[in-house]
Order: C-alpha cells, then sequence, then structure tokens
C-alpha cells in the first residue's frame, strides 16, 4: 500500500549494514525517496529561479509569460531598478538597523545570559518565565500604544525607535539561547580567575564572551535576519522614505505606479541576495540557532 | 570566620551584579513590550482614537466585537488559516524531516535548499509568488483561474505561498528532533521487520513529541499572529475574503482612527495566545509529557 520500491533496497542495506559499515547503517531508502526529496527541492527553488528569470526579461516578455526563459537576458534591469527603487538608500538604511539591532541586542542579551547563567540571582525561573509569556505576547496587542508612546518620545520615524523596538522583540529569544550556551563553559575558568581576583565585568570580557562566541555568532545572524526581512513594525514606524529599511523601499515601489514586474522581481533580487550570500557561508550557525528556536530553546 | 563573612559578601555583591546586568533587558522589554500592552488592555475599555485622551467605556468595545461582521470574518478565517498550518506545513515538515534521516548522501544539501525561502523576506516572497500566479501572464493563465483575486480562492492562495516559506523550517526543526533518536530503536524494529511507515509512526513520532507538540502549539499562535501575507498580496480582499484578525486591526486602528477598539481585538488576540498556552500546559501535565 505504502511504498513499491522499498522493500529491495532496504534488504540490500540490510546486508550492507551488518557486512561493513557500522555507523547509521540502517538508514535506507530506494530512489523514490530522492525523486520525492528532489521534487520538494524543485518547489523550494523553482521560484526564486524564476523570479531571477523575471528579473531579466523585457517588459513586454514579462507580460507574455512569467514562466518561461528569457530570451536576451536584460542585465541593464539590476542597474534601472536599483535607481528607480531607490535600493541603494534602502540597503543603507537597513545595515544601519540590523547592525543596531544586533549590537544592542548582543549586549543586553549577554549581559542577561551572563546573569542567568552564571551570577546567583533569586527569581531566575521565574524570570524565564516572564520572558517566555512577554515574548509570546502578539505584536499586533502592543502596537497601537507603542505608536503612541513612540510618537510622544520622538522615536516614531526614526531607526534608533525601530532599533529599539526590534531589541525588545528578538532579546528575550536571544538571552534564552545565550544562556544555554554560557551554562556549557566550563565554571574552572571564571573560578581561577576570580581566586586572582578579577571583577565580574573583567571576568565577562575575559572569560565568557570570548569562550560563548559561538553563541553571540548564533543569535546576531538570527536576530539580524529577523530584522532585516521584518515587515509590521517596520511598515508601522518608518514613514520617511529617505529612512526605510530596504524591505520598505521594495514594497513601496512594488505598490507604486509602475508595475514593472521585471524591475520589481530585480529589486526583489536584490534585497534577497546578501541575506542568501550570508545565510549559504554560514549555514551551519544560522541552521543550528533556527533550530533551537523551534526546539523551544531548550 | 573572617573567611566565611567575605564570602557571604561576595555571594551577596553577585546577587546585586546580577540584577544589574539583567537591568537592560528589563528596561528595553518593560518599555517595548510591557507598558504598551498594559495600556493596550486599558485602552480597550476606551473611546480611544490612537491619539489623545481618551473616555472609559467599560465593554463596549468587547461588546461591540461580537456584533462586528469583520471581526467575526478574521476570526473565521484564522481559525481556517490554523487548520491548513496544522495539517500541510506540518506534514510536509514531517515526511520532509523523516525522508532526509533515511538517505545516506546530500541531506545536508537538501536540508540548505528547503531552507532557502524561510530566509527570503515575506514582502520579497509575496512578490515571487504574485507573478507566478498571475492571471495574465502566470499559472492563473494556464488553468485559468485568478487565485488571488477569485474571493473562494484567495485565502488558500495566501497560506499556500505563506507555506511555502515556512515549511523548510518545520524540516530543520524536525530533523534537529530526529537526530536525537536512538539509532538503536530502529535497528531493533527493523529486526522485527518493521517497514519505514510502522517506524515512523511507532519510533519517530513519539521520540520527537515534544518537538512536535511544542511546534504545534507556536503554529496555532503564529496563526493568529498572521499580518504579512495578507497585508501584502491582497489587503484582505478581494471582498475580506483574506482578511484576518491582524488586518482588521490595522485597519481599525491607522486607518479608522479607532485605537481603543483595535487595542479590544488586541486583547482578544492575546487571550486566544494564553488559552492556547494554558490548554497545552494542563494537557502537558494530565498526560504527563515531559519536556
Amino acid at each position: 500500500m505504502t511504498v513499491s520500491a522499498e522493500p529491495r533496497p532496504r534488504a540490500v542495506a540490510k546486508t550492507r549494514s551488518r557486512a561493513q559499515t557500522g555507523r547509521g547503517a540502517r538508514r535506507s531508502a530506494g530512489p523514490f525517496t530522492y525523486v520525492v526529496l528532489t521534487m520538494l527541492a524543485i518547489f523550494a527553488l523553482g521560484p526564486i529561479v524564476l523570479f531571477l528569470f523575471n528579473a531579466l526579461k523585457t517588459t513586454n516578455e514579462y507580460a507574455t509569460s512569467a514562466l518561461s526563459l528569457p530570451t536576451t537576458w536584460q542585465w541593464g534591469n539590476f542597474l534601472e531598478a536599483w535607481q528607480t527603487a531607490n535600493m541603494g538608500a534602502g540597503l543603507a538604511n537597513s545595515l544601519i538597523i540590523v547592525v543596531g539591532t544586533v549590537v544592542l541586542t548582543c549586549f543586553v542579551a549577554g549581559c542577561a545570559a551572563y546573569a542567568l547563567a552564571r551570577l546567583e540571582i533569586h527569581g531566575a525561573n521565574g524570570f524565564i518565565s516572564y520572558v517566555l509569556i512577554v515574548s509570546s505576547l502578539p505584536g499586533q496587542m502592543f502596537l497601537v500604544p507603542l505608536f503612541a508612546t513612540w510618537t510622544k518620545l520622538g522615536l516614531y520615524d526614526t531607526q534608533l525607535g525601530l532599533i529599539i523596538i526590534y531589541c525588545g522583540l528578538f532579546s528575550p529569544f536571544a538571552t534564552l539561547l545565550l544562556r544555554s550556551f554560557m551554562i556549557g563553559i566550563p565554571k574552572e575558568f571564571e573560578e581561577a580567575a576570580r581566586v586572582d581576583g578579577a571583577n565580574e565585568l573583567q571576568l565577562l570580557f575575559r572569560i565568557v564572551l570570548p569562550n560563548a562566541w559561538p553563541g553571540f555568532l548564533t543569535i546576531a545572524l538570527t536576530t539580524g535576519l529577523s530584522a532585516y526581512n521584518e515587515f509590521l513594525f517596520a511598515v508601522t514606524f518608518i514613514q520617511n522614505p529617505q529612512r526605510q529599511p530596504v524591505s520598505l523601499a521594495f514594497f513601496t515601489f512594488q505598490q507604486g505606479f509602475t508595475q514593472n514586474y521585471n524591475l520589481i522581481s530585480a529589486a526583489g533580487v536584490i534585497m534577497i541576495l546578501p541575506m542568501l550570500v550570508l545565510f549559504l557561508l554560514l549555514q551551519r550557525r544560522f541552521i543550528d540557532g533556527i533550530a533551537a528556536s523551534g526546539l523551544g530553546g531548550s | 570566620m573572617h573567611r566565611r563573612r567575605s564570602f557571604g559578601v561576595r555571594v551577596r555583591d553577585r546577587r546585586v551584579a546580577g540584577w544589574l546586568f539583567m537591568l537592560p533587558l528589563i528596561a528595553v522589554n518593560v518599555v517595548v513590550v510591557l507598558v504598551p500592552a498594559a495600556s493596550s488592555v486599558y485602552y480597550s475599555f476606551t473611546d480611544w482614537s490612537g491619539i489623545g485622551g481618551a473616555n472609559f467605556i467599560g465593554l463596549q468595545n468587547y461588546a461591540q466585537l461580537l456584533k462586528d461582521g469583520e471581526f467575526l470574518n478574521g476570526l473565521w478565517h484564522n481559525i481556517l488559516w490554523t487548520i491548513f498550518f496544522l495539517i500541510v506545513p506540518m506534514a510536509m515538515g514531517l515526511f520532509g524531516a523523516y525522508a532526509l534521516t533515511r538517505i545516506r548522501r546530500f541531506q545536508l544539501l537538501f536540508r540548505v535548499l528547503y531552507f532557502i525561502p524561510y530566509i527570503v523576506a515575506s514582502v520579497v516572497n509575496a512578490s515571487i509568488w504574485r507573478s507566478i500566479l498571475d492571471p495574465q501572464s502566470g499559472i492563473g493563465a494556464l488553468l485559468h483561474i485568478n487565485p488571488l483575486g477569485n474571493p473562494s480562492l484567495a485565502l488558500w492562495s495566501v497560506e499556500f505561498v505563506n507555506n511555502w516559506a515556512w515549511w523548510g523550517f518545520l524540516v530543520v526543526v524536525f530533523l534537529a528532533a530526529m537526530s536525537g533518536i536512538s539509532p538503536s530503536l530502529y535497528e531493533a524494529a527493523e529486526m522485527d521487520g518493521a517497514g519505514p511507515v510502522r517506524q515512523f509512526f511507532s519510533i519517530t513520532l513519539p521520540g520527537i513529541r515534544p518537538t512536535f507538540a511544542f511546534l504545534g502549539l507556536m503554529t496555532i499562535i503564529w496563526s493568529f499572529l498572521a499580518f504579512d501575507y495578507v497585508y501584502v498580496l491582497t489587503q484582505g480582499g478581494p471582498a475580506g475574503s483574506t482578511d484576518l484578525l491582524s488586518t482588521v486591526l490595522y485597519r481599525d486602528a491607522f486607518s479608522n482612527l479607532q485605537g481603543g477598539y483595535a487595542s479590544a481585538i488586541g486583547v482578544v488576540m492575546a487571550l486566544i495566545s494564553a488559552i492556547v498556552v494554558v490548554g497545552y500546559l494542563v494537557l502537558r501535565r494530565v498526560r504527563k509529557w515531559e519536556i
């Protein structure tokens, strides 16, 4: 009833596993599994490839079909999209927002994680529950009053204002992740330094931070990605086109009067490229951090 | 004697230092989340426009919600959204992860490929699919349908697009959970002649139950917060067919200037999350699940 191609390869693998390889050798799957997995890969990547093709078409060619290869490759579309969609300014603003968010979150979460992992504070468990509750509150619940507060404080329509919001949204989870990282660092290092008379700040900067940097890299990547892609708060809290992150520059361009979908596609490719490159370079760290978020950070 | 006292001082100092280290996190959270969330509860009992003063009107906003067709319509769509996301991406994620545990080669490659849509921003994902689904030049033209423009198809289309960016995340998380299952269990099952499907239901699924339950919980919570894809793709249309609680709230707050009323919607959304979480905790205690 299930998979007709299964029995034979499994039998083969069974004998093989007894004969030679030891580790994980039970894993066995026929060509059928590979076919399905490849189809899923095409489902995942095909749309992005089509998007790239559309970015390279002329307007007329796009209008005929959005599902075909371009006949002539219009690389100039990228330049035109860069200029008309204001992508340069958008990317620069996103860089400010992402770097600001990452630095602030690493600082805030680093301090808190250190306190939770190493300094014996009362109510640490209660605090962790608090963090979990706060981070599960829907953004929509506090969006409207936050908008009023930010307007009053002069933080509305500023990048700093958005950075602070992102830090508030992303730091609880980053703290939990970093905390579990820091718990894994052997305590002996610090005990030794403490005996030598180092104070808490020195301990943090000399011992804990250098050892916890993979954890920091992970939270930097996940918060950076979230800040780069975030939409609800960006569209609510940034109005001035000169301060828009690239997500809004792209959104505005897409909603605009010139519905040149080849140029919109080109702008979209420009927007996803930096994160795609970063992801492919550091995919192990990305995936580990994001898998941890799905495992409940525990 | 002297020694012990200095040790006691040391511990107290460390506690003080501990709370000092917590201060930035607490401050940011109080300002960004806690105070606005609390004022949202307050404003939900007022006629606040979003700016300026507010008059207390009791439960009027909540009474109004029960009669508000847009709100009930949004709520219903959120329920449909939840059902879709509990079934389709979960099945794809479980299948993908399980299949990946059973192959020898390219496991890491497939994992990276499946994950790529997740890192693409929602605004861009929406744009990618808008052109693919287009009724003039895309799949819509081939099938003679208008996936995003037809009220009876639009919600499913938006869910489909959101799922495209989502299921790869589930593959990654389920795969991480499945790699924690001892291979000896599978070997024993194999000896007993259990096929891949039997092994999945009797070993894999029980083995990842904490993750499965957690992601089920998060799926429900996130489904009630969904916003980006609807806002970018359809703005709730056509004819309200893709409106969700979040888009109704957004419109009431920022177009209709009904800050108090929008706050009431936000509070209801938070209550739904709270009920789901409490239900999960109770279930966990009753069934004695340990996470």
